[in-house]
């Protein structure tokens, strides 16, 4: 028989701590899909999407209404678009063709508009790469990522150039909607392609045909169990975050299995992450307070979200069969009520979230910059955080948005989970000359690590 | 009419055959924990669940319908 005490704790995590599925996202592979004529491969894309993830939305509100725990979003990962493409050109026709399926699965979002260039442009590539600003002013669902190094690969130091260009330009083209358009533009390096969150979701090629992936979520919950601990030692902190994030991924075990048996696909990964949203208590920054920060952003920031981050992973790995994606906790700004509030207030910074991104699951996360900001800077961003996964062997991303037309001082709202924030000052000193070298950035040595 | 057996009515109406119950007080609140077996329920979970809402609206209750696997996946490995 259940305790008592267990099913309490259960129903108050989902009640009161904000705990929820953050996302099933269902990756499909498109490689069937190549044709050299751009209509038929839509038309081919549309069709098998429908077929497979016709019933997504369905089956994951009766899982939700069945088990009684929340699934925020409904999704779908594809294969790199530019895979796709590369043998009839005219990316955007296949951009549209997502929006549609996306639009009458009802799902959240799409993901897969992207290319994997980290050692260089094949056929295809660029061509996509030069029309996602188009792509993400004409679509609302669709997401795309560009992965621009790895370290195997080394960083590819013109697709940072030119990724640079593509983020100004994204936020320019839907500057009219927040600039938007660069909230679903997402940089890579090491891009994992299993990864169920967006907007970096793609489907890998070495994947199989169709699969349910899993994010979990929960920073609510993870507070709450550490405020009931107040002068714990940090081991015990640990200890705690252990027991609580076991708890959290064996909910998204549960609903993975039943989703892929019910849609008759098999279950991929469960994503090991605490993914905040706006909503209050639902942040990790406020994990990271409630360890014995003051705010967010101050010095112990790192070693906090280290230990924070490594033992989510511990607790995680043992609840789930199968693991994978970005798994850690995120630090993305906008959608992080406590790091709007440390942004705000000057105690989070750009440099010190670069800092964090080297022991945290993504990188510079839903970060707005001032809308003057050269694209030559954008793309020293990117190699900066770049050259952080490739030493590290991580995943690392970029996902900025140039508040084009807007303030210092001012706010952008993207709305939903997407969240809102202020623009966060940069180092106005140009790295033009070092971006305009081009070339490849060398694979990092795998010993002597110091 | 007391919580158990106004709950037990519901549960008795609608074929949910309960087979075990556990009444305690927590922080000061008292808890019943209420296994039921639904195999053969007469509508279906959701609109159980709302009939049982309904009731704890009423009632000044909070009543949860949620599936065992829930609590059993979450506590046992």
């Amino acid at each position: 028989m259940l305790n008592t005490k267990d099913i309490m704790e259960t129903i108050n995590m989902i009640q009161e701590e904000n705990l929820d599925i953050r996302t099933i996202t269902m990756g499909i592979s498109l490689l069937d899909c190549i044709d050299p004529d751009a209509d038929a491969a839509c038309r081919k894309i549309y069709n098998k999407i429908m077929s497979k993830a016709g019933r997504l939305v369905q089956v994951g509100e009766e899982i939700e209404k069945e088990y009684g725990i929340p699934i925020i979003n409904k999704r779908i990962s594809v294969t790199p678009i530019a895979i796709i493409s590369a043998a009839s050109g005219n990316p955007i026709k296949y951009a549209h063709a997502l929006e549609q399926a996306a639009a009458d699965c009802g799902v959240n979002f799409i993901g897969g508009y992207s290319a994997l260039v980290q050692k260089g442009f094949a056929p295809g590539d660029e061509a996509l790469i030069r029309s996602i600003p188009q792509a993400l002013a004409e679509t609302d669902h669709v997401c795309s990522s560009v992965n621009i190094g790895s370290t195997k690969a080394g960083i590819n130091l013109d697709a940072c150039k030119l990724m640079g260009e593509v983020v100004r330009q994204t936020a320019e083209a839907t500057q009219d909607r927040n600039c938007i358009g660069a909230a679903k533009l997402v940089v890579f390096c090491n891009a994992p392609e299993d990864n169920p969150f967006m907007a970096g979701a793609f489907h890998g090629v070495g994947e199989a045909d169709c699969i349910i992936n899993v994010g979990v979520s929960g920073p609510g919950v993870v507070r709450a169990a550490l405020a009931k601990a107040k002068g714990a030692s940090i081991s015990e902190v640990a200890d705690i975050i252990k027991k609580t994030a076991f708890k959290i991924t064996r909910m998204g075990q549960l609903v993975g299995t039943v989703a892929g048996k019910r849609l008759g696909v098999p279950f991929g990964i469960v994503d090991l992450s605490l993914a905040p949203t706006p909503a209050v208590g639902d942040s990790v920054a406020h994990i990271l307070e409630e360890i014995g920060l003051e705010q967010c952003g101050t010095h112990g920031t790192t070693a906090a979200l280290a230990l924070l981050n490594d033992a989510v992973k511990k607790g995680g790995v043992m609840a789930s069969s199968r693991v994978g994606g970005l798994s850690g906790a995120f630090i993305p700004v906008t959608e992080d009520a406590g790091m709007i509030d440390a942004a705000r207030s000057g105690s989070l910074r750009l440099e010190k979230l670069e800092a964090m991104t080297a022991v945290c699951s993504v990188g510079l996360d839903m970060i707005v910059i001032p809308g003057d900001t050269p694209a030559t800077t954008i793309s020293a961003i990117i190699a900066d955080e770049a050259a952080i996964g490739m030493v590290n062997s991580k995943t690392t991303a970029v996902r900025v948005i140039p508040a084009i037309g807007v303030k210092a001082g001012e706010e952008l709202d993207f709305g939903g989970l997407l969240g809102y924030g202020p623009v966060m000052e940069i180092n106005p000193k140009s790295a033009a000359d070092f971006i305009n070298r081009g070339g490849q950035i060398p694979a990092p040595m795998q010993s002597l690590k110091n | 009419m007391g919580i158990l057996a106004k709950v037990s009515q519901v549960c008795a109406q609608y074929d949910a055959n309960i087979i075990d119950v556990n009444q305690t007080v927590m922080d000061d609140m008292f808890c019943m924990v209420m296994l039921a077996v639904i195999d053969k329920l007469k509508t279906d979970l959701d609109q159980f669940r709302g009939v049982l809402e309904t009731l704890a609206a009423e009632n000044g209750l909070q009543i949860h319908v949620m599936h065992q696997d829930v609590f059993t996946t979450m506590h046992h490995v």
